[in-house]
Order: structure tokens, then sequence, then C-alpha cells
């Protein structure tokens, strides 16, 4: 069974914003909500490096750990979706999520706080599928038309990967490869670091 | 038993009810939990008709057109 995940890109990654614009174009996500944005650190400075991020759909989801009304669920190839007719609005979830997933949309008065809204890799809701009300509420269903995320599809340097785990890693690791770089860059060295220095040789003895 | 003893018992089991509210449960996390509407899986529609192996296809060709060595034909594999 397929395992989606996301896998981006960062030295390709060219800051263009298609992957925000395609998710925001194909979902109509109204103004204020992002389900997905591009990170830059070092911005501005030469060797600057940017990354797209959105729901990581995790395998052990802390926001469904948190969540009061217990409205996430996980589909049978790895996506986190959630219910938005239980969904309180609480927020818990934005705390618990390590990458700023959720999103709340405030366009009422007095500080308003609706539903929860976020990446559903393109898998739409527990509506029927495609159906207008799954539309409405969470966006186009595409994995239901056997279609990746539109970010990843979108993504004209091919930075951001989307699909199944172990294809979107072995591309990956490819590039690594062609790259002229290994285990330092993919692999154990990434996971667990360089092995230490070893201690300086004893010089000659300078008396 | 004495009344002053009485009271006391009394007093402990009626913190130890009223205490019992503040514990906190295990929160084990079960996939069974999720309370909302059932979703269907992925293939369960009109595109599909319930054929797993064909959106598992369908999917792993789109997946593999990231690649762009092997869409162009530059292999790295």
């Amino acid at each position: 069974m397929a395992r989606m995940k996301f896998l981006c890109d960062a030295e390709r990654c060219i800051e263009c914003n298609g992957c925000v614009t395609a998710c925001k174009a194909e979902h109509d996500i109204p103004w204020g909500v992002n389900r997905r944005r591009v990170v830059t650190l070092n911005d501005g400075v030469p060797g600057e490096k940017s990354i797209s991020v959105a729901c990581m759909h995790c395998s052990d989801a802390p926001c469904m750990a948190v969540c009061p009304v217990d409205c996430f669920y996980k589909t049978a190839e790895g996506v986190v979706l959630h219910d938005k007719d239980l969904c309180i609005g609480c927020g818990y979830c934005f705390y618990a999520c390590p990458f700023g997933a959720p999103q709340f949309p405030q366009d009422g008065a007095f500080g308003l706080r609706g539903k929860m809204d976020k990446c559903t890799f393109c898998a739409g809701g527990p509506e029927a599928d495609n159906s207008e009300a799954e539309y409405k509420k969470y966006g186009r269903n595409r994995l239901a038309e056997g279609k990746l995320p539109a970010c990843a599809e979108m993504c004209s340097t091919k930075a951001l990967l989307g699909g199944d785990a172990d294809v979107v890693a072995d591309i990956y690791r490819n590039r690594v490869l062609k790259r002229g770089k290994g285990s330092e860059v993919w692999g154990w060295g990434t996971a667990y670091g360089k092995p230490e220095d070893k201690p300086a040789a004893p010089s000659a003895a300078t008396s | 038993m004495s009344a002053r003893q009485y009271s006391t018992a009394a007093a402990a089991i009626v913190l130890a009810c009223v205490m019992t509210g503040c514990g906190e449960r295990p929160k084990v996390y079960k996939p069974a939990q999720y309370q909302g509407k059932t979703d269907n899986l992925a293939w369960d529609n009109d595109r599909f008709k319930g054929n797993r192996v064909e959106w598992e296809k369908a999917l792993k060709a789109r997946s593999e057109g990231q690649n762009e060595y092997t869409r162009t034909g530059a292999g790295v594999k």
C-alpha cells in the first residue's frame, strides 16, 4: 500500500511560490488561509535556502492526538484528514503541529475563529468524492482522480515531490547521487551526523 | 468509632470521589476513535470502480513522472 508523503528539495526550490498559488487556485482557498507556504532561511543572503511547507501527513500525527473531538482520521494511503462538521476550531492542533499546518479562517467579527483548514494532500474529506459539498469544504479530490497533489505536479523545478514515499525517496536519492554526493547528504550520514573527528595523531616529538 | 473518626472517613471518601475528576486518563491514540463521517477509499469511485490496482498504477505513473532523469531518458539508475 502506498504511503503518501511530501519531500521538498531545498537545493532546487527557487521560492517562486508556484506551489502556493497552485494550491490556492485548485481548492479555491479563501484569503488569509495558506495551506502551503514557502519558508526561506537566510533570506537575501547568498546561499539562501527555501523549502515549501504544508501538512506533512505525519505517521504519528500530533494533531490527531490532541484533538478533543477526534475529528481527524487517516486514510488507507496515510493521508491525515479531518471532518469539518466536527471541528470546533479550538486551535489545539495548531499548537501541536510542528509545521504550523492547521489554518483558521479569521474573516469574521470579534476575532472569530472558524473551523480548521489544512492541506488534504488533494484527497478531499469525508464527503462523497468530487461532490460539491466536498469541494466547498475541503477542495478538489485529485487523489480519487488518480492524480498527485497540485502543488507537487505544478512545481516547475520539481523541488517539491509528492506521492508514494518509496518512489519519492528514490527520486531524491537518485538526484543526490547525480550531484556527486552520497551518504553525507542521504542516509546514515544525514540522520546520525558525521563520524566524530579522530583525535589528531601525536606529532613527532619536537623537544 | 467516634464521631470524629466517622467525619474524617466521610471527608476522605468525598475528597477521593471529587479528586478522581482531576485525574488524567491515559490517552492512547486509536484510529477507531474517529468520531466523524466515514470516508470511502480513493479508488472506490466511478473512475476506478473499486479497482485498487488500477488506481495504484495511475498514481505510480504520476509519481515517477516527477523524475526528469527517467522522463528525459537521461537515466541515473
